[in-house]
Protein backbone atom coordinates (compact mmCIF):
# COMPACT_ATOMS: atom_id res chain seq x y z
CA UNK A 1 0.00 0.00 0.00
CA UNK A 2 1.05 3.53 -0.61
CA UNK A 3 2.53 5.07 2.49
CA UNK A 4 1.13 8.41 3.56
CA UNK A 5 3.43 11.01 1.99
CA UNK A 6 5.84 12.54 4.46
CA UNK A 7 6.85 15.83 2.98
CA UNK A 8 9.64 16.85 5.32
CA UNK A 9 13.04 15.27 4.70
CA UNK A 10 13.94 13.29 7.81
CA UNK A 11 17.28 14.98 8.18
CA UNK A 12 15.79 18.44 8.03
CA UNK A 13 14.31 17.98 11.48
CA UNK A 14 17.59 18.68 13.20
CA UNK A 15 18.76 21.64 11.15
CA UNK A 16 19.15 23.79 14.22
CA UNK A 17 21.87 22.24 16.35
CA UNK A 18 21.26 22.09 20.04
CA UNK A 19 22.67 25.07 21.83
CA UNK A 20 22.30 27.64 19.08
CA UNK A 21 19.55 30.19 19.09
CA UNK A 22 16.72 29.77 16.63
CA UNK A 23 17.35 32.03 13.62
CA UNK A 24 14.94 34.59 12.29
CA UNK A 25 14.02 36.33 15.54
CA UNK A 26 14.56 39.77 14.09
CA UNK A 27 12.23 41.64 16.41
CA UNK A 28 15.25 43.68 17.57
CA UNK A 29 18.22 44.79 15.43
CA UNK A 30 20.79 41.97 15.51
CA UNK A 31 23.90 44.03 16.22
CA UNK A 32 22.19 45.92 19.04
CA UNK A 33 21.07 42.66 20.55
CA UNK A 34 24.58 41.27 20.33
CA UNK A 35 26.01 44.24 22.20
CA UNK A 36 23.33 43.87 24.85
CA UNK A 37 24.22 40.22 25.36
CA UNK A 38 27.83 41.21 25.99
CA UNK A 39 26.97 43.61 28.79
CA UNK A 40 26.52 41.17 31.69
CA UNK A 41 29.59 38.96 30.99
CA UNK A 42 31.81 42.04 30.67
CA UNK A 43 30.33 43.52 33.84
CA UNK A 44 30.97 40.26 35.73
CA UNK A 45 34.59 40.16 34.56
CA UNK A 46 35.11 43.81 35.48
CA UNK A 47 33.63 43.27 38.94
CA UNK A 48 35.84 40.22 39.45
CA UNK A 49 38.94 42.16 38.34
CA UNK A 50 38.10 45.11 40.58
CA UNK A 51 37.33 42.91 43.59
CA UNK A 52 40.63 41.05 43.17
CA UNK A 53 42.65 44.25 42.79
CA UNK A 54 41.17 45.95 45.83
CA UNK A 55 41.92 42.86 47.92
CA UNK A 56 38.25 42.01 48.43
CA UNK A 57 38.99 38.59 46.88
CA UNK A 58 42.10 37.01 48.41
CA UNK A 59 44.48 36.02 45.54
CA UNK A 60 44.90 32.46 46.87
CA UNK A 61 41.11 31.95 46.51
CA UNK A 62 40.46 33.77 43.25
CA UNK A 63 43.19 35.78 41.47
CA UNK A 64 42.23 38.53 39.01
CA UNK A 65 41.44 37.57 35.40
CA UNK A 66 44.41 39.66 34.29
CA UNK A 67 46.68 37.63 36.60
CA UNK A 68 45.39 34.39 35.07
CA UNK A 69 46.09 35.71 31.58
CA UNK A 70 49.60 36.81 32.65
CA UNK A 71 50.28 33.32 33.99
CA UNK A 72 49.00 31.88 30.73
CA UNK A 73 51.35 34.13 28.78
CA UNK A 74 54.31 33.10 30.96
CA UNK A 75 53.60 29.33 30.69
CA UNK A 76 52.99 29.61 26.96
CA UNK A 77 56.25 31.52 26.62
CA UNK A 78 58.46 28.94 28.36
CA UNK A 79 56.82 26.01 26.53
CA UNK A 80 55.26 24.37 29.59
CA UNK A 81 51.72 24.90 28.36
CA UNK A 82 52.46 23.44 24.90
CA UNK A 83 53.91 20.21 26.37
CA UNK A 84 50.91 19.58 28.60
CA UNK A 85 48.44 20.66 25.93
CA UNK A 86 49.91 18.28 23.35
CA UNK A 87 49.74 15.37 25.79
CA UNK A 88 46.11 16.13 26.59
CA UNK A 89 45.27 16.44 22.90
CA UNK A 90 46.98 13.14 22.15
CA UNK A 91 44.97 11.32 24.82
CA UNK A 92 41.76 12.85 23.53
CA UNK A 93 42.57 11.92 19.93
CA UNK A 94 43.50 8.31 20.68
CA UNK A 95 40.51 7.78 22.96
CA UNK A 96 38.16 9.38 20.47
CA UNK A 97 39.52 7.28 17.61
CA UNK A 98 39.19 4.02 19.56
CA UNK A 99 35.81 4.72 21.15
CA UNK A 100 34.38 6.48 18.11
CA UNK A 101 35.61 3.85 15.67
CA UNK A 102 34.13 1.04 17.72
CA UNK A 103 30.86 2.98 18.12
CA UNK A 104 30.65 3.60 14.38
CA UNK A 105 31.19 -0.07 13.64
CA UNK A 106 28.71 -1.40 16.22
CA UNK A 107 26.19 1.36 15.51
CA UNK A 108 26.26 0.57 11.80
CA UNK A 109 25.95 -3.15 12.55
CA UNK A 110 22.93 -2.60 14.78
CA UNK A 111 21.38 -0.03 12.45
CA UNK A 112 21.76 -1.97 9.24
CA UNK A 113 21.19 -5.60 10.23
CA UNK A 114 18.33 -7.04 12.22
CA UNK A 115 20.63 -9.69 13.72
CA UNK A 116 23.14 -6.98 14.57
CA UNK A 117 20.39 -5.01 16.29
CA UNK A 118 19.33 -8.05 18.34
CA UNK A 119 22.87 -8.94 19.37
CA UNK A 120 24.51 -5.55 19.85
CA UNK A 121 21.83 -3.17 21.03
CA UNK A 122 20.69 -4.81 24.34
CA UNK A 123 24.13 -4.87 26.00
CA UNK A 124 24.88 -1.35 24.79
CA UNK A 125 21.57 -0.11 26.17
CA UNK A 126 22.38 -1.72 29.52
CA UNK A 127 25.92 -0.34 29.63
CA UNK A 128 24.58 3.12 28.85
CA UNK A 129 22.94 3.20 32.26
CA UNK A 130 26.34 3.10 33.96
CA UNK A 131 27.83 6.57 34.49
CA UNK A 132 31.18 5.97 32.83
CA UNK A 133 33.05 8.34 35.15
CA UNK A 134 31.85 6.19 38.04
CA UNK A 135 33.87 3.34 36.55
CA UNK A 136 37.18 4.95 37.52
CA UNK A 137 37.86 2.68 40.56
CA UNK A 138 37.11 -0.44 38.51
CA UNK A 139 39.18 0.81 35.59
CA UNK A 140 42.12 1.47 37.90
CA UNK A 141 41.95 -2.18 38.99
CA UNK A 142 41.72 -3.33 35.37
CA UNK A 143 44.16 -1.12 33.46
CA UNK A 144 46.12 0.59 36.23
CA UNK A 145 46.65 4.30 36.66
CA UNK A 146 48.78 4.95 33.56
CA UNK A 147 47.99 6.24 30.09
CA UNK A 148 45.54 3.37 29.49
CA UNK A 149 43.20 4.74 32.13
CA UNK A 150 42.94 8.16 30.50
CA UNK A 151 42.50 6.78 27.00
CA UNK A 152 39.92 4.21 28.17
CA UNK A 153 37.90 6.88 29.91
CA UNK A 154 37.87 9.08 26.82
CA UNK A 155 36.97 6.10 24.63
CA UNK A 156 34.09 5.14 26.93
CA UNK A 157 32.84 8.71 27.04
CA UNK A 158 32.84 9.15 23.29
CA UNK A 159 31.44 5.70 22.48
CA UNK A 160 27.81 6.21 23.49
CA UNK A 161 26.96 9.47 21.68
CA UNK A 162 28.45 8.16 18.44
CA UNK A 163 26.84 4.74 18.78
CA UNK A 164 23.34 6.11 19.39
CA UNK A 165 23.54 8.75 16.70
CA UNK A 166 24.90 6.31 14.12
CA UNK A 167 22.08 3.91 14.95
CA UNK A 168 19.41 6.62 14.86
CA UNK A 169 20.85 8.21 11.73
CA UNK A 170 20.63 4.94 9.83
CA UNK A 171 17.17 4.11 11.17
CA UNK A 172 15.81 7.54 10.30
CA UNK A 173 16.65 7.24 6.61
CA UNK A 174 13.53 7.41 4.46
CA UNK A 175 12.86 3.85 3.29
CA UNK A 176 11.31 5.26 0.12
CA UNK A 177 14.63 6.77 -0.94
CA UNK A 178 16.32 3.40 -0.51
CA UNK A 179 13.60 1.87 -2.64
CA UNK A 180 14.03 4.50 -5.35
CA UNK A 181 17.75 3.77 -5.37
CA UNK A 182 16.97 0.10 -5.85
CA UNK A 183 14.83 0.83 -8.88
CA UNK A 184 17.82 2.75 -10.27
CA UNK A 185 19.80 -0.46 -10.13
CA UNK A 186 21.95 0.29 -7.06
CA UNK A 187 23.22 -2.78 -5.23
CA UNK A 188 23.86 -3.10 -1.49
CA UNK A 189 27.23 -1.36 -1.46
CA UNK A 190 26.15 1.43 -3.79
CA UNK A 191 23.06 2.05 -1.66
CA UNK A 192 25.27 2.29 1.43
CA UNK A 193 27.47 4.84 -0.29
CA UNK A 194 24.87 6.97 -2.05
CA UNK A 195 21.88 6.74 0.30
CA UNK A 196 22.70 5.44 3.78
CA UNK A 197 25.97 7.25 4.45
CA UNK A 198 24.91 10.71 3.24
CA UNK A 199 21.51 10.25 4.86
CA UNK A 200 23.04 9.40 8.24
CA UNK A 201 25.74 12.09 8.04
CA UNK A 202 23.83 14.85 9.89
CA UNK A 203 23.32 12.43 12.79
CA UNK A 204 26.95 11.34 12.67
CA UNK A 205 28.05 14.96 13.00
CA UNK A 206 25.75 15.47 15.94
CA UNK A 207 27.15 12.32 17.57
CA UNK A 208 30.71 13.47 16.99
CA UNK A 209 30.03 16.86 18.57
CA UNK A 210 28.52 15.27 21.64
CA UNK A 211 31.37 12.75 21.75
CA UNK A 212 34.02 15.46 21.71
CA UNK A 213 32.28 17.14 24.62
CA UNK A 214 32.23 13.85 26.50
CA UNK A 215 35.89 13.27 25.61
CA UNK A 216 37.03 16.53 27.21
CA UNK A 217 34.95 15.78 30.28
CA UNK A 218 36.49 12.30 30.59
CA UNK A 219 39.93 13.78 30.15
CA UNK A 220 39.40 16.27 32.97
CA UNK A 221 38.60 13.41 35.34
CA UNK A 222 41.22 10.99 33.96
CA UNK A 223 44.08 13.45 34.13
CA UNK A 224 43.49 14.03 37.82
CA UNK A 225 44.49 10.42 38.54
CA UNK A 226 48.26 10.06 38.74
CA UNK A 227 49.14 11.95 35.57
CA UNK A 228 52.68 13.23 34.94
CA UNK A 229 51.66 15.49 32.07
CA UNK A 230 48.54 17.08 30.67
CA UNK A 231 46.38 20.04 31.54
CA UNK A 232 44.74 18.10 34.38
CA UNK A 233 48.13 17.31 35.88
CA UNK A 234 49.10 20.97 35.58
CA UNK A 235 46.02 21.89 37.62
CA UNK A 236 46.54 19.20 40.29
CA UNK A 237 50.16 20.18 40.71
CA UNK A 238 49.24 23.86 40.97
CA UNK A 239 46.68 23.03 43.67
CA UNK A 240 49.40 21.45 45.81
CA UNK A 241 51.48 24.63 45.56
CA UNK A 242 48.39 26.84 45.97
CA UNK A 243 48.89 28.41 42.52
CA UNK A 244 45.24 29.28 42.02
CA UNK A 245 46.04 31.24 38.86
CA UNK A 246 47.37 28.07 37.17
CA UNK A 247 44.27 26.12 38.25
CA UNK A 248 42.08 28.77 36.66
CA UNK A 249 44.29 28.78 33.57
CA UNK A 250 43.73 25.01 33.24
CA UNK A 251 39.99 25.52 33.37
CA UNK A 252 40.26 28.24 30.75
CA UNK A 253 42.28 25.96 28.46
CA UNK A 254 39.73 23.15 28.83
CA UNK A 255 36.93 25.59 27.96
CA UNK A 256 38.82 26.92 24.94
CA UNK A 257 39.54 23.38 23.73
CA UNK A 258 35.85 22.55 23.87
CA UNK A 259 34.89 25.77 22.14
CA UNK A 260 37.49 25.40 19.42
CA UNK A 261 36.72 21.76 18.61
CA UNK A 262 33.02 22.53 18.42
CA UNK A 263 33.70 25.44 16.10
CA UNK A 264 35.89 23.38 13.77
CA UNK A 265 33.33 20.64 13.62
CA UNK A 266 30.57 23.08 12.80
CA UNK A 267 32.59 24.48 9.92
CA UNK A 268 33.21 20.95 8.62
CA UNK A 269 29.52 20.20 9.03
CA UNK A 270 28.46 23.29 7.11
CA UNK A 271 30.77 22.41 4.24
CA UNK A 272 29.77 18.75 4.04
CA UNK A 273 26.06 19.29 4.44
CA UNK A 274 25.77 22.18 2.02
CA UNK A 275 22.76 20.50 0.42
CA UNK A 276 20.73 21.42 3.47
CA UNK A 277 21.42 25.10 2.89
CA UNK A 278 19.64 24.66 -0.41
CA UNK A 279 16.44 24.93 1.59
CA UNK A 280 17.28 28.51 2.48
CA UNK A 281 19.13 29.49 -0.68
CA UNK A 282 16.09 30.23 -2.84
CA UNK B 1 8.41 -15.73 -6.56
CA UNK B 2 9.93 -16.51 -9.94
CA UNK B 3 11.53 -13.64 -11.79
CA UNK B 4 12.97 -13.58 -15.26
CA UNK B 5 14.23 -10.72 -17.33
CA UNK B 6 14.75 -12.00 -20.89
CA UNK B 7 12.91 -10.13 -23.62
CA UNK B 8 9.99 -11.32 -25.70
CA UNK B 9 8.83 -10.05 -29.07
CA UNK B 10 5.16 -9.76 -28.20
CA UNK B 11 5.14 -8.70 -24.59
CA UNK B 12 7.39 -6.43 -22.60
CA UNK B 13 5.95 -7.60 -19.28
CA UNK B 14 4.16 -10.81 -18.36
CA UNK B 15 2.81 -11.43 -14.87
CA UNK B 16 0.92 -14.56 -13.90
CA UNK B 17 -0.99 -15.49 -10.76
CA UNK B 18 0.35 -12.59 -8.70
CA UNK B 19 -0.74 -12.92 -5.09
CA UNK B 20 -0.03 -10.82 -2.04
CA UNK B 21 -1.52 -10.85 1.43
CA UNK B 22 -0.72 -8.86 4.52
CA UNK B 23 -1.53 -11.12 7.45
CA UNK B 24 -5.04 -12.41 6.90
CA UNK B 25 -5.91 -9.68 4.38
CA UNK B 26 -5.59 -10.84 0.78
CA UNK B 27 -4.78 -7.78 -1.31
CA UNK B 28 -3.99 -9.43 -4.65
CA UNK B 29 -5.70 -12.73 -5.41
CA UNK B 30 -4.20 -14.00 -8.64
CA UNK B 31 -3.56 -11.18 -11.11
CA UNK B 32 -2.58 -12.00 -14.70
CA UNK B 33 -1.25 -9.17 -16.81
CA UNK B 34 0.65 -8.67 -20.05
CA UNK B 35 1.85 -5.43 -21.59
CA UNK B 36 2.88 -5.19 -25.25
CA UNK B 37 5.90 -3.15 -26.36
CA UNK B 38 5.00 0.52 -26.60
CA UNK B 39 1.60 0.03 -25.00
CA UNK B 40 0.34 2.42 -22.31
CA UNK B 41 -1.87 0.65 -19.79
CA UNK B 42 -3.74 2.51 -17.08
CA UNK B 43 -4.44 0.63 -13.85
CA UNK B 44 -7.45 2.02 -12.04
CA UNK B 45 -8.95 1.04 -8.73
CA UNK B 46 -10.42 2.50 -5.61
CA UNK B 47 -8.33 3.53 -2.66
CA UNK B 48 -6.85 0.43 -1.02
CA UNK B 49 -7.61 -1.80 -4.01
CA UNK B 50 -3.99 -2.91 -4.30
CA UNK B 51 -2.91 -0.84 -7.33
CA UNK B 52 0.29 0.35 -5.75
CA UNK B 53 0.99 -3.09 -4.27
CA UNK B 54 0.77 -4.58 -7.77
CA UNK B 55 3.07 -1.92 -9.18
CA UNK B 56 5.63 -2.53 -6.43
CA UNK B 57 5.56 -6.24 -7.20
CA UNK B 58 6.03 -5.59 -10.93
CA UNK B 59 8.90 -3.24 -10.07
CA UNK B 60 10.58 -6.03 -8.10
CA UNK B 61 10.31 -4.21 -4.78
CA UNK B 62 8.25 -6.85 -2.96
CA UNK B 63 10.08 -10.12 -2.34
CA UNK B 64 7.17 -11.62 -0.38
CA UNK B 65 4.70 -11.73 -3.27
CA UNK B 66 3.60 -14.93 -5.00
CA UNK B 67 3.31 -15.61 -8.73
CA UNK B 68 5.61 -15.06 -11.69
CA UNK B 69 6.76 -11.82 -13.27
CA UNK B 70 8.83 -11.56 -16.42
CA UNK B 71 10.36 -8.15 -16.77
CA UNK B 72 12.14 -6.38 -19.63
CA UNK B 73 15.90 -5.85 -19.32
CA UNK B 74 15.41 -2.14 -18.65
CA UNK B 75 12.56 -0.76 -16.67
CA UNK B 76 12.20 2.34 -14.55
CA UNK B 77 9.82 3.59 -11.90
CA UNK B 78 8.33 7.02 -11.22
CA UNK B 79 6.68 7.29 -7.82
CA UNK B 80 4.00 9.65 -6.57
CA UNK B 81 6.64 11.56 -4.61
CA UNK B 82 9.74 12.52 -6.56
CA UNK B 83 12.04 10.53 -4.23
CA UNK B 84 15.12 12.46 -5.28
CA UNK B 85 18.11 12.12 -2.95
CA UNK B 86 18.26 15.53 -1.21
CA UNK B 87 22.06 15.36 -0.85
CA UNK B 88 22.72 15.00 -4.57
CA UNK B 89 22.46 17.73 -7.14
CA UNK B 90 19.81 17.31 -9.83
CA UNK B 91 22.26 16.00 -12.43
CA UNK B 92 23.67 13.41 -10.01
CA UNK B 93 20.17 12.27 -9.12
CA UNK B 94 19.40 11.70 -12.78
CA UNK B 95 22.69 9.88 -13.30
CA UNK B 96 22.27 7.71 -10.17
CA UNK B 97 23.35 4.15 -10.86
CA UNK B 98 24.19 4.78 -14.53
CA UNK B 99 27.35 3.29 -15.94
CA UNK B 100 29.22 4.06 -19.12
CA UNK B 101 31.50 6.71 -20.55
CA UNK B 102 29.06 9.56 -21.22
CA UNK B 103 26.88 9.39 -18.11
CA UNK B 104 26.77 13.11 -17.50
CA UNK B 105 25.94 14.07 -21.06
CA UNK B 106 23.17 11.46 -21.13
CA UNK B 107 21.79 12.83 -17.87
CA UNK B 108 21.99 16.35 -19.23
CA UNK B 109 20.13 15.31 -22.38
CA UNK B 110 17.38 13.71 -20.28
CA UNK B 111 17.04 16.92 -18.25
CA UNK B 112 16.72 18.92 -21.44
CA UNK B 113 13.99 16.57 -22.62
CA UNK B 114 11.85 17.25 -19.56
CA UNK B 115 12.38 20.99 -20.01
CA UNK B 116 14.95 21.59 -17.25
CA UNK B 117 18.25 21.99 -19.13
CA UNK B 118 19.60 24.67 -16.79
CA UNK B 119 18.72 23.20 -13.38
CA UNK B 120 21.41 20.52 -13.44
CA UNK B 121 23.40 21.95 -10.52
CA UNK B 122 20.37 22.77 -8.33
CA UNK B 123 19.64 20.88 -5.11
CA UNK B 124 16.32 19.00 -5.07
CA UNK B 125 15.13 21.22 -2.21
CA UNK B 126 15.36 24.23 -4.53
CA UNK B 127 12.87 22.81 -7.03
CA UNK B 128 9.12 23.24 -7.15
CA UNK B 129 6.95 20.13 -6.91
CA UNK B 130 6.43 20.03 -10.67
CA UNK B 131 10.13 20.52 -11.41
CA UNK B 132 11.12 17.78 -8.97
CA UNK B 133 8.69 15.39 -10.61
CA UNK B 134 10.14 16.29 -14.02
CA UNK B 135 13.59 15.39 -12.68
CA UNK B 136 12.15 12.07 -11.47
CA UNK B 137 10.84 11.47 -15.00
CA UNK B 138 14.27 12.34 -16.41
CA UNK B 139 15.88 9.90 -13.96
CA UNK B 140 13.59 7.17 -15.32
CA UNK B 141 13.95 8.19 -18.96
CA UNK B 142 17.76 8.25 -18.98
CA UNK B 143 17.72 4.48 -18.38
CA UNK B 144 16.08 4.04 -21.82
CA UNK B 145 13.45 1.72 -20.39
CA UNK B 146 11.29 -0.62 -22.45
CA UNK B 147 8.75 -0.27 -19.66
CA UNK B 148 7.99 2.65 -17.40
CA UNK B 149 6.09 1.97 -14.18
CA UNK B 150 4.32 5.07 -12.87
CA UNK B 151 2.61 5.11 -9.47
CA UNK B 152 0.19 8.06 -9.50
CA UNK B 153 3.06 10.18 -10.82
CA UNK B 154 1.05 13.39 -11.17
CA UNK B 155 -1.30 12.86 -8.25
CA UNK B 156 0.47 15.22 -5.86
CA UNK B 157 0.69 18.11 -8.34
CA UNK B 158 -1.66 21.04 -8.77
CA UNK B 159 -4.20 20.87 -11.60
CA UNK B 160 -2.28 23.06 -14.08
CA UNK B 161 1.04 21.33 -13.48
CA UNK B 162 -0.68 17.98 -13.84
CA UNK B 163 -2.01 18.94 -17.30
CA UNK B 164 1.49 20.02 -18.38
CA UNK B 165 2.99 16.78 -17.09
CA UNK B 166 0.40 14.78 -19.00
CA UNK B 167 1.36 16.64 -22.19
CA UNK B 168 5.01 15.96 -21.42
CA UNK B 169 4.27 12.28 -20.95
CA UNK B 170 2.49 12.07 -24.34
CA UNK B 171 5.40 13.81 -26.06
CA UNK B 172 8.07 11.61 -24.45
CA UNK B 173 6.07 8.48 -25.21
CA UNK B 174 5.87 9.47 -28.91
CA UNK B 175 9.61 10.10 -29.04
CA UNK B 176 10.79 7.05 -27.13
CA UNK B 177 8.03 4.50 -27.70
CA UNK B 178 8.32 2.96 -24.24
CA UNK B 179 5.53 0.88 -22.80
CA UNK B 180 4.02 2.15 -19.57
CA UNK B 181 1.89 0.97 -16.70
CA UNK B 182 0.20 4.00 -15.19
CA UNK B 183 -1.38 3.54 -11.78
CA UNK B 184 -3.95 6.29 -11.28
CA UNK B 185 -7.24 7.06 -9.61
CA UNK B 186 -7.99 9.77 -12.16
CA UNK B 187 -10.35 8.42 -14.82
CA UNK B 188 -9.76 11.42 -17.10
CA UNK B 189 -6.00 10.92 -16.93
CA UNK B 190 -6.40 7.24 -17.79
CA UNK B 191 -8.56 8.04 -20.81
CA UNK B 192 -6.23 10.80 -22.01
CA UNK B 193 -3.02 8.78 -21.82
CA UNK B 194 -3.74 5.06 -22.02
CA UNK B 195 -4.29 2.60 -24.86
CA UNK B 196 -5.96 0.20 -22.47
CA UNK B 197 -7.55 0.47 -19.04
CA UNK B 198 -7.55 -2.12 -16.27
CA UNK B 199 -9.72 -1.99 -13.18
CA UNK B 200 -8.55 -3.72 -10.01
CA UNK B 201 -11.18 -4.73 -7.50
CA UNK B 202 -11.22 -7.28 -4.72
CA UNK B 203 -7.69 -8.39 -5.57
CA UNK B 204 -8.51 -9.24 -9.20
CA UNK B 205 -8.57 -7.44 -12.52
CA UNK B 206 -12.28 -7.11 -13.21
CA UNK B 207 -12.03 -5.09 -16.40
CA UNK B 208 -9.58 -4.97 -19.28
CA UNK B 209 -10.76 -2.72 -22.10
CA UNK B 210 -9.06 -0.79 -24.92
CA UNK B 211 -9.58 2.96 -25.20
CA UNK B 212 -11.03 3.45 -28.70
CA UNK B 213 -10.11 7.12 -29.05
CA UNK B 214 -7.73 8.68 -31.57
CA UNK B 215 -4.83 10.94 -30.57
CA UNK B 216 -4.66 13.78 -29.74
CA UNK B 217 -7.37 13.36 -27.16
CA UNK B 218 -9.30 15.94 -25.17
CA UNK B 219 -12.03 15.41 -22.56
CA UNK B 220 -14.63 16.94 -24.95
CA UNK B 221 -14.03 14.34 -27.68
CA UNK B 222 -17.16 12.43 -28.69
CA UNK B 223 -17.19 9.13 -26.90
CA UNK B 224 -14.98 10.37 -24.03
CA UNK B 225 -17.96 11.04 -21.77
CA UNK B 226 -19.46 7.60 -22.28
CA UNK B 227 -16.15 5.86 -21.54
CA UNK B 228 -15.70 8.06 -18.49
CA UNK B 229 -19.17 7.23 -17.15
CA UNK B 230 -18.59 3.54 -17.74
CA UNK B 231 -15.25 3.51 -15.90
CA UNK B 232 -16.62 5.54 -13.01
CA UNK B 233 -19.50 3.10 -12.72
CA UNK B 234 -16.99 0.25 -12.68
CA UNK B 235 -15.21 2.02 -9.82
CA UNK B 236 -18.45 2.30 -7.88
CA UNK B 237 -19.16 5.98 -8.54
CA UNK B 238 -22.61 6.60 -10.03
CA UNK B 239 -23.71 10.00 -11.21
Amino acid sequence: MTAAPRTAAPAAVRTTPAGTAAPGRADRPRSGRRVLRLVSPVALLATWEAAARTGLLPPEKLPAPSAVLRTGWRLAGDGTLAVHLLDSLQRAAIGLAVGGGLALLLGALAGLLRTGDDLVDPPVQMARMLPHLGLVPLLIIWVGIGEELKVTLVALGSFFPIYFNTYAGIRDIDERLVEAARTCGLGHLARLRHVVLPGALPSLFLGLRLAIGAAWLSLVVGEQVNAQTGIGFLMMEAREFAQTDVVLLGLLVYALLGLLSDLLLRIAERRTLSWRRGLKAT
Amino acid sequence: MATRTEGDLNTVLTAGGVRRSFGATVVLDGVDLTIAPGEVVALLGGSGSGKSTLLRILAGLDPDAGGTVRRPPHQAVVFQEHRLLPWKRVIDNVALGLTGPDVRSRARAALAEVGLPDRDTAWPAELSGGQAQRVAVARALVREPELLLLDEPFGALDALTRLRMQQLFIRLREQHGFAALLVTHDVDEALLLADRTLVLEGGRLVEDAPVPLTHPRTPDDPGFGALRRHLLERLGVTA
